[in-house]
């Protein structure tokens, strides 16, 4: 029988079935300093880390961004939570990462980068956003505290078999637009409930032309669209990219041997199957507080829904173009990788930032990167904040937040109500349009620009 | 460990917004605070600012069960949203849809959350919001809906209705298929030879 890529990870993890659900096997579970009530949890029970040498902890959440003292975060409390982490981590025996080790950063920027992610596997997280570890081949998705608390007790999690929905992206992608750019205009297709109870797989020309990088971004935001994961089969980009990176296979060889058997069947069948044009794409830009209020630079405000144009100060009608925004910020498990980053400076590079703006790295490998190739000068000439790699002013659970009423051009991704702080206004767009958008001091059409 | 349920009578509030996000149940702020510490307090903190808003009517404030619309829960994993509801009394929500990590997060908090129609959820909202105080059972026995405008049956998924009715402690039963778990570790880690630890 034919079989999907998700079907075929899935089919080969199932390690029981009970009542319709099925025990799923975890191949490597991702845990960072939010996880805390899981870990206490388990503590509590007596119970221990199964499996440690499948876990792995980096702190990302709560950690400061303008240093790696925690004695600069923002309040004592977040203070307690950035030095709560190591000690638990120690305490269960988890392989991590330490605040200031050059290989900490954002779980999902993390996983990637080090080779813990890699095709065929179950990759599970505390955070929603593990969607994004789908880009190479994996089934990645996020889970509560107390299914956190599960996988480190047993290694595995009960699920729901979930359904399937293809989305084919053809066609060459314009010049200025980005992965950013096509999962916003993905989710402004099928909604933000459009993949609930679905798992994604990205298919056609413009996916099989992204780098892994762009990928990532792509699967990253599935879960803006609703989706309990997204994925893309495994393909020799996968392959080189995971090449060389510390946790990748030693045996390298027969790892892309199995990886190979991965990509869907041609005769495959997917619940639903979505077809998008990547030819006629503009940059987007997110204009109210769901992601899929999401729109091409050139249009103007629409009417509805009123509640989300009151929260964001606007009126039917008004160009997004020209919007005056207060703060920029380059960040996150969507957009902080070093592709990303330099986008964002091919814009920033001989300009001045009219508004505050920050860039924060993804992980401290990724700053590393950017600095050896001189573009934190480009930035930091451009009046740009420098920042330590951390998941900052995208959830603002370490206090990096904005003000009530700020508009922000964002790189993040959820414009939800008071998500970068109670009352802040956020427009999520691709890393070149929050440059572009610093240096003018409003939302502008980057492809003007560059 | 699951808290038991097996039927629950409250009164029903309706609110009537589609893809109300996790941030907007609980904001990530006091997503620190210890569990022991209570977090009915956070519940909607920031949107009980809004004067309409349902937590604020003198009896829809006193609601236990909530009734909601599309893409309930959408958004972060954060499990602080269903202790939210939990702390502040509440044991079920009906909605069309839900975001599916908060579904989750929700049957292991002891609240039920309910799929009923989208038809059905709009006249269940709007009957509520017409007669404030009116009561709902939600019966996970016999899988079933009571409203004063009619029964409605529903299904959860039978694995997690199985842990709810008898309270079943799902790390218990999953740490007593042990054997299971080993035998198919041996197995997959003699397919996998090129996995390596993390340690």
């Amino acid at each position: 029988m034919p079989r999907s890529l998700f079907e075929k990870i899935w089919d080969r993890h199932v390690v029981a079935r009970r009542a319709g659900q099925v025990l799923l096997y975890v191949d490597r579970h991702i845990v960072h300093d939010g996880g805390f009530h899981a870990r206490k949890d388990l503590a509590k029970r007596g119970l221990k880390v199964r499996r440690p040498q499948n876990t792995f902890g980096t702190p990302d959440h709560y950690v400061p961004t303008v240093s790696r003292n925690p004695a600069d975060a923002r309040a004592p409390e977040i203070r307690r939570m950035v030095e709560a982490y190591p000690a638990s981590m120690k305490q269960l025996g988890i392989p991590h990462v330490l605040l200031g080790d050059e290989r900490q950063g954002i779980v999902h920027i993390v996983g990637p980068e080090l080779g813990i992610t890699q095709p065929g596997m179950v990759l599970v997280c505390g955070d929603s956003h593990t969607s994004t570890h789908g880009a190479l081949g994996a089934l990645a998705f996020g889970m509560g505290q107390s299914e956190n608390e599960h996988v480190l007790a047993t290694q595995t999690l009960w699920q729901a078999p979930p359904k399937t929905l293809r989305i084919h992206v053809e066609g060459t992608r314009p010049a200025g637009v980005t992965a950013k750019d096509v999962i916003l205009a993905v989710i402004a297709k099928i909604g933000a409930a459009g993949a609930v109870g679905h798992v994604i797989e990205y298919a056609g020309s413009t996916v099989r032309a992204m780098s892994v990088e762009e990928r990532l971004t792509v699967c990253n935001m599935s879960i803006e669209a609703g989706a309990r994961a997204g994925m893309v089969a495994p393909d020799d980009t996968t392959f080189q990219y995971l090449h060389g990176r510390p946790f990748a296979p030693k045996d390298f060889d027969a790892a892309v041997k199995f990886w190979k058997t991965l990509p869907s069947d041609a005769d495959a069948v997917f619940d639903r199957e979505i077809s998008l044009s990547a030819a006629t794409l503009e940059p987007m830009v997110t204009w109210g507080t769901s992601p899929e209020n999401a729109l091409p630079i050139s249009s103007v405000v629409p009417g509805a829904p009123q509640r989300a144009l009151d929260y964001m100060g606007l009126k039917e009608g008004v160009p997004l173009e020209g919007l005056p925004v207060d703060r920029v910020f380059i960040g996150s498990c969507t957009n902080s990788r070093i592709e990303d980053l330099r986008a964002a400076a091919k814009v920033a590079r001989g300009r001045k930032v009219k508004v505050p703006a920050m860039v924060v790295p993804g992980s401290g490998l990724v700053k590393k990167q950017a600095e050896a190739e001189g573009l934190d000068k480009v930035f930091l000439e451009a009046g740009f904040e420098w920042r330590h790699a951390g998941c900052s002013m995208c959830v603002g659970m370490n206090g990096e937040i904005g003000r009530p009423q700020e508009r922000i051009a964002s790189t993040s991704n959820r414009n939800f109500e008071g998500r970068q702080g109670q009352g802040a206004r956020t427009h999520l767009m691709s890393p070149a349009m929050a440059a572009a958008a610093a240096v003018h001091g409003f939302l502008v059409d980057v492809r003007k620009i560059s | 460990m699951a808290e038991k349920f097996t039927s629950f009578t409250a009164v029903a509030a309706p609110y009537d917004l589609v893809n109300v996000d996790t941030d907007q149940i609980i904001p990530a702020r006091f997503l620190k605070a210890p569990r022991e510490q209570g977090y009915a307090g956070f519940l909607f903190h920031d949107v009980r600012e809004r004067p309409d808003f349902f937590l604020n009517h003198p009896v829809f404030g006193k609601a236990k069960i909530l009734v909601a619309n599309t893409n309930f829960g959408c958004g972060s994993s954060r499990e602080g949203a269903p202790y939210a509801f939990h702390d502040a009394g509440f044991r079920s929500i009906i909605a069309p849809s839900f975001g599916d990590i908060f579904f989750n997060n929700c049957m292991k908090n002891g609240i039920v959350p309910v799929r009923l129609e989208e038809s059905v959820c709009a006249s269940l909202r709007k009957f509520l919001g017409e007669n404030a105080g009116a009561e709902v059972t939600v019966d996970l026995t016999s899988q079933k809906v009571s409203a004063p405008i009619g029964e409605f049956a529903f299904s959860v998924p039978a694995f997690f209705r199985e842990m709810l009715l008898e309270g079943v402690d799902e790390i218990g039963l999953t740490l007593s298929m042990l054997p299971s778990i080993e035998a198919f570790e041996k197995d997959y880690a003699a397919s996998t030879p090129w996995l390596t630890p993390l340690s």
